[in-house]
C-alpha cells in the first residue's frame, strides 16, 4: 500500500503520467460508459442492422460538429413523424374512412442542400388503400406538388429523387436542390427560412389508419457521421473503446506475467529447461507473428478470443523473456535466496515468493508500455479484414473506409475519429509506461 | 589480452584468432538460426494443416494434373462419362498415394517442410504473378525486391538518422531538442501504417503534392532513369511512415544508451587525459554503445517486417505484404502459406545480419572468445 502511495507521489511530479492517467481514467470511463448504454446484443444488432435499421440516417456524412468549422453550413438530418408528435395529425371522417391532413414544419438554414428527401408511409388498409397528396410549401409561399397517389403496400417508402413525376414538374432538376432553391438561381442557392410539407391522406376503411414520417437526409449526422451502409459511427466509436482496451490489457498481462514466471523457472533450474525456453526464444523470434496470426484468421476463427489465445501465445517467448531471465540470474545468486533454501524453502516458494516479486517494478512500465502494441495489433487486423466477425471496433472502421476510398473522396472524419481514437489511447499508455519506467529503473531516472 | 602482449608478431595472430572468432561465432549463429528457421517453417506448415490445408493444397494441384490429363488422352475422353468419372476417381487416388497423402501425417508434414522450405507450395488458387505464372513460387519472389527496396532503405535511413540524431542529443543532454524527444517518444507506440494514413491525408488527399500509393506512376516509365526518379518519387511517403513510426523511440534510446556510457569512469579518465572531445565519443562512447544499439535495432526490424502486409496494403506497394493482404481477400491458400514461410525466412536473415554485424562491433566476441547474443 505505501509503496503504491509512493509510486502515485512520484507519477503525480511527471506531467506527461498525469495526462497518461487523466485520458486512461477517461477511456475506461467512457468504455464503461458504453458497455452499460448500449449492451453487447444490442450493439452487435445495430451494428449489423443494415438499411433496415439505418434509413433514418444519411449516407456517408460527416458529423455535424464540422459545420463549427465551416463558413457555408451544411444541412443537418431531420426526421418528422406522424408517431412521435401525434398533434400534427388531424383527422376528420368522411364516408366510410376519414380525411387525414397532416403538417410538417421545419426550418432550413444550411448554405447547401440535402442528400435526400424521404416519405415513410406506414398504413393498415383491408382492400382499399388510402390516397396520399402531397403539398411542398417553401418559405415565399411557393407550392409545389410532390405526390398524389394510392399506396400500394402497408409500408411505402417514397423518395423524392426518384419520383420520374415530380422530377418532371421540377424540370428535371434534383428535387432535393429544387426544392429548397431561390427560384431562378443558377449555380441553385438555398433559400432559408420555414419550410412546410402538407400531406392530405384520404382512407377508405374505417380501420384504416396512416402513419407518415418525412426524412430530410442532410449533409451532416450526429456526434461522429455515418458509413457507407448509413450506421452511425458513434456507434463502433464507443463499443471499441473497451474492445480495445480490454483487448491491450488482457494481451500485455497475459504474455507479461507469463513470460516472467516462465523466465523464473528457466532461471531458477537452470540446465535443459533454460536451454529449452532460450530455444524456443530464438525461434519465436523467426516466427512471422502477423503472418501467422493472418493464417489462423484467414483459416480457423476470427473471432477475438481466439486472436487473443494466438497472439499471447506468440509473444510470451518474444524479446521481454530474455530480460526478465539477465534479472533473475542476479537475484539467484543473492543472499537471501541463500537463506531461503537454507531454511528449506521448496522450489515453488522460492520462485513464488523471493524470485518473482524482485522483477515486478520492471514488469509493470513494460506491461503498460506494451499495451499499445496490442490495441494497434487488434485494429491492424481488422484493418486487413480479419477483424472480429460480429463486434464494432475502431480497426474496422478504417477498414471500411479504406475500401470505400475514403480517403480519395475527402471523407476525412471516417479515417481520422477512429484513428485519434487509438492514437490517444496508444498515447496514453505510452506516456504512463515512459513515466512509471523511469521510476521504477533508477538506472533511467536521471536520463 | 591483445595489449598486454608486447611486439608485433602477437598483434598479427590476435588480429587472426579475432577473425576465426567472428567466423566461428558467426557460423555457429548462422547454423542455430537455420534450425530456428526450418523449426519455424514447420510450426507454419502445422499450424497451416491443422485444418488440413496443406493437404488441400497438394489434393487440388493433383485433381488439377488428372483433369488436364484426362482432356488429352483420348482413351479416357471417349468413355461412358460414369465410367470417365470412375477412371478419374482412380486415377487421383493413384496419384494421392504415389504422393504419400494417404501416409500418416507426421511422415506427410516431412514432406510438406521439405517443400515450405524450398517454396514449392504449388499454384495458386486465384493470384497470379505480374508474367502471368500461377506458381507461388515466382508471384512470391517477384514481389521480394520492391518489399526489399522499401524496407531496407527505411531502415538504413532510420539506423543512422537515430544514431546521429541520438549522439549529437547525448552532447546537449537537458536542452531544449533533448527534452522534446523525450516528450515525442511516446508517439512510437503506433506502427507506421497508422502513420501513413496521416500522411496519406496530409500530402496526397489535401495538398496533392504526393501519390497516394503505389510503386510507379502508371503506366510505368520505359527509360530506367524516368522509372528510377519516379520510384523514388513514390517512396517519399512510405519511408516517411517508416521513419516517423521509429525515430523517436530509437533516437530516445540510442540517446540514452551514449548518455549512461559517457558517464563510465573510463571516459572521464579520457576526458582528463586530454583526449579530443571527438576521438572520445568515437572511440570511448560509440563503440562499446553499438552492440547495444544493434540489438534494439534488430527488435525494431522484426516489428517492422512484421507489420509488412498491413503497411503495403495501406499504401498500395507492390510487395510481399501486399500479396499477402490479397491472398487473405481471395482466401488464396497456397498463398499465404508460402508468404509466411517467406517472411520467416526474412527474419532469419535479417536477425543473422545484425548477429554479424554484432559480432564486427562486440569486442567480446573478439577477445573472449564467448559468444554475446545480439536480439
Amino acid at each position: 500500500m505505501k509503496t503504491l502511495q509512493r509510486t502515485l507521489a512520484e507519477l503525480a511530479q511527471y506531467p506527461s503520467a498525469i495526462f497518461g492517467l487523466l485520458v486512461i481514467g477517461l477511456l475506461a470511463l467512457v468504455s464503461i460508459y458504453a458497455v452499460i448504454a448500449i449492451p453487447y446484443q444490442q450493439a452487435v444488432d445495430l451494428w449489423r442492422g443494415g438499411e433496415k435499421i439505418w434509413y433514418k440516417t444519411p449516407k456517408m456524412v460527416p458529423p455535424a460538429w464540422v459545420n463549427f468549422f465551416r463558413a457555408k453550413k451544411l444541412p443537418d438530418t431531420l426526421s418528422l413523424s406522424t408517431v412521435d408528435t401525434p398533434s400534427i395529425k388531424q383527422s376528420a371522417a368522411s364516408g366510410d374512412g376519414q380525411k387525414i391532413n397532416i403538417t410538417f414544419d421545419f426550418d432550413f438554414n444550411a448554405d447547401e442542400f440535402p442528400q435526400e428527401l424521404s416519405f415513410y408511409f406506414t398504413s393498415t388498409f383491408d382492400k382499399k388503400a388510402p390516397f396520399v397528396s402531397a403539398v411542398w410549401i417553401a418559405p415565399d409561399g411557393r407550392e409545389t406538388r410532390l405526390v398524389d397517389y394510392a399506396l400500394q403496400s402497408p409500408k411505402q417508402t417514397f423518395r423524392f429523387s426518384q419520383d420520374k413525376k415530380l422530377l418532371t414538374r421540377l424540370f428535371g432538376k434534383l428535387p432535393q436542390e429544387a426544392l429548397f432553391a431561390v427560384p431562378k438561381s443558377d449555380p441553385l442557392t438555398p433559400l432559408k427560412g420555414k419550410y412546410q410539407i402538407q400531406l392530405q391522406i384520404t382512407t377508405f376503411e374505417k380501420a384504416s389508419t396512416v402513419d407518415v414520417e418525412f426524412v430530410q437526409y442532410g449533409k451532416v449526422y450526429g456526434l461522429a457521421g455515418t458509413d457507407h451502409q448509413r450506421r452511425d459511427l458513434l456507434i463502433a466509436l464507443l463499443w471499441g473503446m473497451p474492445v480495445a482496451l480490454s483487448f491491450g490489457l488482457i494481451a500485455a498481462l497475459g504474455t507479461s506475467l507469463a513470460s516472467m514466471v516462465i523466465a523464473a523457472f528457466g532461471a531458477w533450474f537452470g540446465g535443459w529447461v533454460d536451454e529449452l525456453i532460450q530455444r524456443i526464444t530464438e525461434i519465436n523470434l523467426v516466427l512471422p507473428f502477423l503472418s501467422i496470426l493472418i493464417m489462423i484468421g484467414t483459416f480457423y476463427d476470427r473471432s477475438i478470443i481466439t486472436i487473443l489465445t494466438a497472439t499471447i501465445l506468440l509473444s510470451i517467448f518474444g524479446g521481454s523473456i530474455k530480460g526478465y531471465r539477465a534479472i533473475f540470474l542476479q537475484v539467484r545468486e543473492m543472499p537471501y535466496i541463500e537463506a531461503a533454501r537454507a531454511y528449506g524453502a521448496s522450489d515453488a516458494r522460492i520462485i513464488i515468493r523471493y524470485l518473482l516479486p524482485r522483477i515486478i517494478p520492471l514488469l509493470i512500465p513494460a506491461l503498460v508500455t506494451g499495451i499499445p502494441g496490442y490495441v494497434f495489433l487488434e485494429a491492424s487486423l481488422a484493418v486487413l479484414g480479419l477483424g472480429d466477425p460480429v463486434l464494432p471496433t475502431w480497426g474496422k472502421i478504417i477498414q471500411d473506409a479504406e475500401f470505400n476510398g475514403a480517403l480519395f473522396n475527402g471523407m476525412y472524419y471516417w479515417i481520422l475519429e477512429p484513428a485519434a481514437l487509438l492514437m490517444l489511447t496508444g498515447l496514453a499508455f505510452s506516456m504512463l509506461g515512459f513515466s512509471l519506467d523511469r521510476i521504477f529503473n533508477p538506472r533511467l531516472r536521471g536520463l | 589480452m591483445s595489449e598486454n602482449s608486447p611486439a608485433a608478431a602477437p598483434k598479427v595472430s590476435s588480429r587472426f584468432s579475432a577473425l576465426t572468432r567472428i567466423l566461428r561465432y558467426t557460423v555457429v549463429r548462422l547454423i542455430t538460426l537455420m534450425f530456428s528457421a526450418v523449426i519455424g517453417v514447420y510450426l507454419t506448415i502445422l499450424i497451416a494443416n491443422l485444418g488440413g490445408y496443406v493437404d488441400e493444397i497438394r489434393r487440388g494441384e493433383i485433381s488439377e494434373r488428372i483433369q488436364m490429363r484426362v482432356l488429352t488422352d483420348p482413351t479416357i475422353k471417349n468413355l461412358a462419362p460414369d465410367a470417365r468419372a470412375k477412371r478419374i476417381d482412380d486415377l487421383i487416388r493413384l496419384e494421392e498415394k504415389k504422393y504419400g497423402l494417404d501416409r500418416p501425417f507426421l511422415l506427410r508434414s516431412m514432406d510438406y517442410l521439405a517443400d515450405g522450405l524450398t517454396l514449392n507450395l504449388g499454384r495458386s488458387q486465384n493470384i497470379s504473378s505480374d508474367s502471368g505464372s500461377r506458381q507461388v513460387r515466382l508471384i512470391l519472389l517477384e514481389r521480394l525486391p520492391s518489399t526489399l527496396i522499401l524496407f531496407g532503405t527505411s531502415n538504413l535511413l532510420l539506423f543512422f538518422l537515430s544514431l546521429l540524431w541520438g549522439l549529437s542529443l547525448s552532447r546537449q543532454y537537458g536542452s531544449f531538442w533533448d527534452k522534446l524527444i523525450i516528450a515525442l517518444s511516446p508517439l512510437s507506440a503506433a506502427p507506421g501504417w497508422f502513420y501513413g494514413i496521416f500522411l496519406i491525408v496530409l500530402f496526397a488527399a489535401y495538398w496533392k503534392i504526393l501519390p497516394f500509393g503505389g510503386m510507379v506512376s502508371s503506366p510505368p516509365p520505359a527509360e530506367p532513369l524516368a522509372y528510377f526518379l519516379s520510384m523514388l518519387y513514390h517512396m517519399i511517403l512510405p519511408v516517411m511512415a517508416i521513419t516517423l513510426s521509429s525515430i523517436f523511440i530509437s533516437t530516445f534510446s540510442d540517446r540514452t544508451f551514449f548518455l549512461i556510457y559517457s558517464s563510465e569512469d573510463y571516459v572521464e579518465m579520457a576526458k582528463a587525459k586530454g583526449l579530443e572531445a571527438k576521438d572520445i565519443e568515437r572511440k570511448y562512447i560509440l563503440r562499446p554503445t553499438l552492440p547495444n544499439i544493434i540489438t534494439g535495432f534488430a527488435l525494431l526490424l522484426i516489428g517492422l517486417w512484421t507489420g509488412a502486409p498491413i503497411f503495403e496494403t495501406i499504401f498500395n506497394w507492390p510487395g510481399l505484404g501486399r500479396v499477402t493482404y490479397q491472398a487473405v481477400q481471395l482466401y488464396d491458400t497456397p498463398v499465404i502459406v508460402a508468404s509466411t514461410v517467406l517472411f520467416a525466412y526474412l527474419l532469419a536473415i535479417t536477425v543473422f545480419l545484425l548477429d554479424f554485424l554484432y559480432a564486427l562491433v562486440d569486442p567480446r566476441v573478439k577477445v573472449g572468445g564467448g559468444e554475446g547474443k545480439a536480439a
